[in-house]
């Protein structure tokens, strides 16, 4: 059965995800307990919400102390675009899929395993998304572990100089598509903008940083999906970068 | 609002429940492509916007100074625009920081 999505090759495709995730996650386990969280508690974040950008921005707002209601409506806005992935994934998956499996597996979809499982070209199995997610899973989980632990020895200079590592990694999703498409660039440049004007003016930077994630986010693709339509088939090219 | 394990606990469920609601729900309730087109442009464009709006002007205040951070956004924005991977563009901007940092206290 060559043709058929295996776990054991979901595995094997997991495995440059994991790696990539294990400095990622150190770099947010660090990050949680130099601001205070214990480290079983960034653990269980990661373990539970397996997120890069969603969990960075709910675990700062914990800690700044900001409300239930804020950290929810913020880590929901962030994950949004999970709804898009998730919609194209349900497209490409085994259509004999239980809704058992189909629960679990969405449990899973991060930016970085819906790109490869959608590059497939065959239907996506529940046994191959399950491998595809635990081996990340693994990473995700033992780097935030790490990180949390260490953050105590490491010298100050370097953990001064990683606290821009989450940052540079976000970088690295968002410049090479704006390279590519101008809408996608206006797209960046607007929600900057913005995200500054919040910063710098006197009485809007009272407002607390989730809230402005949210304005910006909304603002400026709300602008550029009314100036930028984007067609079906454009959209999946963008979705499987 | 004290940092207790209420708390922790709390929010973490939160964060989970609204982390997983946009990835279950699509798979489970929608067999066919949601029809609105400025939905889905907008969908598309919010994790650009998102990600652009959580890192500038935040990236300049996570280093020791400002004048490291600039450095290492402008080692990250040159790597990415050479389409470096996530690991690469991250160090490289860590990196950057690092030595900044370290010609800095040579000199002050």
């Amino acid at each position: 059965m060559n043709d058929k999505l295996s776990f054991s090759k979901g595995i094997r495709d997991g495995i440059p995800i994991c790696l990539g995730y294990l400095s990622v996650s150190f770099t947010y386990g660090m990050q949680a307990t130099s601001g205070g969280l214990p480290v079983w508690a960034a653990v269980l974040i990661s373990m539970t919400n397996l997120t890069s950008a969603g969990q960075v921005a709910g675990t700062g707002l914990l800690l700044q102390g900001a409300s239930y209601l804020e950290i929810m409506i913020t880590t929901f806005v962030i994950n949004i675009r999970y709804m898009l992935m998730s919609l194209s994934l349900s497209q490409k998956i085994d259509s004999q899929m239980k809704l058992p499996e189909r629960l679990g597996v969405s449990f899973g979809i991060t930016d970085e395993i819906f790109a490869v499982a959608i590059q497939q070209k065959q239907n996506i199995t529940a046994n191959y998304l399950t491998g595809l997610i635990l081996t990340p899973y693994f990473g995700w989980t033992l780097g935030t572990f790490l990180g949390g632990a260490v953050t105590g020895i490491l010298p100050v200079a370097l953990r001064s100089a990683l606290g821009i590592a989450i940052y540079g990694m976000f970088i690295a999703i968002v410049i090479p598509p704006a390279k590519e498409s101008k809408p996608i660039l206006i797209t960046v440049l607007l929600a900057v903008g913005i995200s500054c004007l919040f910063r710098w003016t006197p009485y809007l930077s009272r407002l607390s940083s989730g809230w402005v994630i949210i304005i910006c986010a909304v603002a400026a693709s709300a602008f550029a999906a009314w100036k930028f339509p984007v067609d079906a088939d454009a959209q999946e090219q963008e979705g499987a970068e | 609002m004290e940092l207790n394990i209420g708390r922790i606990l709390f929010a973490t469920f939160l964060m989970a429940l609204v982390t997983y609601l946009p990835r279950m729900l699509p798979i489970v309730a929608f067999q066919r492509k949601i029809k609105n087109r400025f939905v889905k442009s907008f969908l598309a464009y919010v994790p650009y916007a998102v990600l652009a709006a959580m890192t500038f002007p935040e990236i300049l205040y996570v280093t020791s100074s400002v004048i490291s951070a600039v450095v290492g956004l402008g080692a990250a924005l040159l790597l990415s625009y050479w389409k470096r991977g996530l690991l690469t563009v991250a160090l490289g901007a860590t990196a950057a920081v690092l030595v900044t940092e370290w010609c800095l206290r040579l000199v002050g």
